[in-house]
């Protein structure tokens, strides 16, 4: 079955209230021939237009944009833009039309780009390992060097007729020790690799992987509070014992570190009536006097469906994300109409980063996103704080929250932001770093 | 008299294979383990060649070839790079430093007699070559 798509349903709601093409392209300003081409998916639709459509079909905008073919729009759009320079490049302008026509090609070229991306990041991380890991480079230099001595040595033996018996005895209990060292350094090495190749290795990056395991948890960390009872034991258990690599762990351990460090000053239970009054982190905040850092971290980790601890559940539609001193997201929590880069820079005009540059200051914005197939509105609280933890002589630590909450039916001008330069359509941006792959 | 080469090389067994081999055919070897000494004896003995491995103990053998060539009277001393390290990348970088020859493990033993012997400007190479 064809997925609707944004010109399809402005097209089937037309259809519904018994509009006329006619009609409904004069009540919206444009041509009947321009909505001809919009409603069979030839043309994009820009986001004033989309709003006048949706004024004149009586429906709120994100109702005709978004559809569940965006996460299919998106993975087009990322393989057109992670493409080699062909002869002919990839049709940016018409990924609707494409998906509208050939669903099937669609998904089955998003599937294809899915798993060329997990492939080469697997390529990358084990490039990498095979590069830089000492014990593997130290291992080959170690056989490669018994292999040297056996071959001379056995050679000699074999060629030298006359050879002196001490010499032959020499080197018969020479290839002897290197046949034993080779042996030894053959099979450390297979289990490296067995160990390297094995599924719970994990070839994800670690920040990857702990994102995954949050969400297969439904974003509910262990707390001593529910996992626990009684002080904790010493040493401590790790706390994310199911996550595969060494670096995951050590990631949703610090991630789980400060939580419970949060939950102490914050409880769910504490939260929840101030949340379930105002979705403002901000507010929240001032009503309790605490760090709007703290607030919105908790925010940014309240579980998918509300927890035991009385804690509300994560705000249905809304995303968080974090970053660090360089900008660098640290922490992602997606949703449907906010599309977060999975590696390299975002947006520079996130309310994030505006929050970056001035600590200690709340930065808020209406956010419109402007990916064709993704779009949404949303309401966004930022908040960025300094620290000195290695002392006032030493760097600042920089930090910096976002939440993200749906914001459909909130009037006022927005602010067009993207994912990322390279597959973001707004024409004329200040802050463009590089051209996008898409037609405005 | 027979000409003096200097294997700087840790792996003993490999060191112990190359004295055989090169003494056979005439030379007069001397081996040594360590990079952070090697350049002490380089001036000591004043070999008429060099086979250099690369990885070392305290000093690599590029290290060594930078300041072999740094050297107004050692600069011309032939030197045989011998190395586990086969890359292309590897080969350019010791092309770089001034090695006369590249080779690497594992070798087959009449290659680097040959090679050595062109490197010393032995009549026998030309001779085995012809």
């Amino acid at each position: 079955m064809r997925r609707a798509l944004t010109g399809t349903r402005i097209r089937e709601r037309r259809m519904l209230l018994g509009l006329t093409q006619a009609d409904c392209a004069r009540r919206a300003g444009v041509s009947p021939a321009y909505l001809n081409l919009i409603e069979h998916n030839r043309r994009p639709v820009g986001a004033d237009l989309l709003e006048k459509l949706a004024a004149t079909l009586g429906v709120e905008t994100a109702l005709l944009a978004e559809g569940a073919e965006g996460a299919l729009f998106q993975a087009l759009t990322e393989a057109a833009a992670t493409a080699e320079p062909m002869a002919v490049p990839p049709e940016t302008a018409r990924i609707e039309e494409f998906v509208s026509r050939f669903p099937g090609w669609a998904a089955l070229l998003a599937e294809r780009q899915g798993r060329a991306q997990g492939l080469t990041r697997r390529i990358e991380i084990l490039s990498e390992r095979m590069a830089q890991d000492p014990f593997l480079s130290a291992s080959l230099h170690e056989v490669l060097s018994a292999i040297t001595a056996i071959r001379s040595t056995s050679a000699i033996l074999a060629e030298e007729s006359d050879l002196d018996p001490d010499w032959r005895a020499r080197f018969h209990r020479n290839i002897h020790e290197d046949s034993i060292r080779l042996t030894e350094v053959s099979t450390a090495l297979a289990a490296w690799l067995d160990q390297a190749h094995a599924p719970e290795a994990g070839l994800a990056a670690p920040q990857e992987e702990v994102e995954a395991w949050l969400a297969s948890r439904g974003w509910r960390l262990p707390s001593p509070d529910v996992d626990a009872a009684g002080p904790a034991p010493d040493p401590a258990p790790d706390p994310a014992p199911d996550l595969a690599s060494d670096a995951a762990r050590q990631l949703a351990a610090r991630l789980i570190e400060r939580h419970r460090s949060d939950l102490r000053v914050l409880p769910g239970a504490a939260l929840a009536p101030l949340h379930a009054a105002t979705g403002d982190p901000f507010q929240i905040a001032t009503r309790l006097g605490l760090p709007p850092s703290l607030v919105l971290r908790r925010i940014a980790l309240l579980p998918s469906a509300p927890g035991e601890d009385g804690a509300p559940a994560f705000p249905e539609g809304a995303a968080a994300v974090a970053c660090d001193g360089s900008g660098t997201l640290t922490f992602r929590r997606p949703c449907a109409g906010f599309a977060l880069p999975r590696f390299g820079a975002a947006c520079a005009l996130w309310p994030l980063y505006e929050a970056l540059s001035h600590p200690f200051a709340p930065v808020t914005a209406l956010l419109r996103t402007t990916g064709r197939g993704s779009g949404g509105q949303f309401r966004a609280y930022a908040w960025a704080e300094r620290s000195y933890p290695a002392g006032l002589a030493a760097p600042p630590v920089t930090e910096a929250w976002m939440l993200l909450s749906p914001a459909r039916t909130e009037a006022g001008p927005a602010r067009a932001v993207g994912s990322s330069c390279r597959v973001c359509a707004v024409a004329g941006c200040p802050a463009r770093r590089e051209p996008s792959i898409i037609a405005p | 008299m027979a000409r003096t080469v200097l294997v700087i090389e840790d792996e003993a067994h490999i060191a112990e294979a190359l004295r055989f081999l090169l003494s056979r055919v005439g030379w007069r070897v001397a081996v040594h383990a360590d990079g952070t000494t090697a350049m002490d004896l380089i001036r000591d003995i004043a070999p008429s060649a060099l086979i250099l491995d690369v990885m070392l103990p305290g000093r690599s053998g590029y290290e060594i070839l930078e300041e072999l060539r740094a050297d107004p009277v050692l600069r011309d001393l032939p030197v045989l790079i011998l190395t586990a390290r086969g890359q292309e990348r590897e080969r350019a970088l010791a092309e770089m430093k001034g090695a006369s020859l590249f080779m690497t493990k594992p070798f087959a033993n009449d290659e680097l007699i040959a090679n050595l012997r062109q490197l010393a400007g032995d009549p026998a190479a030309a001779e085995s070559a012809g």
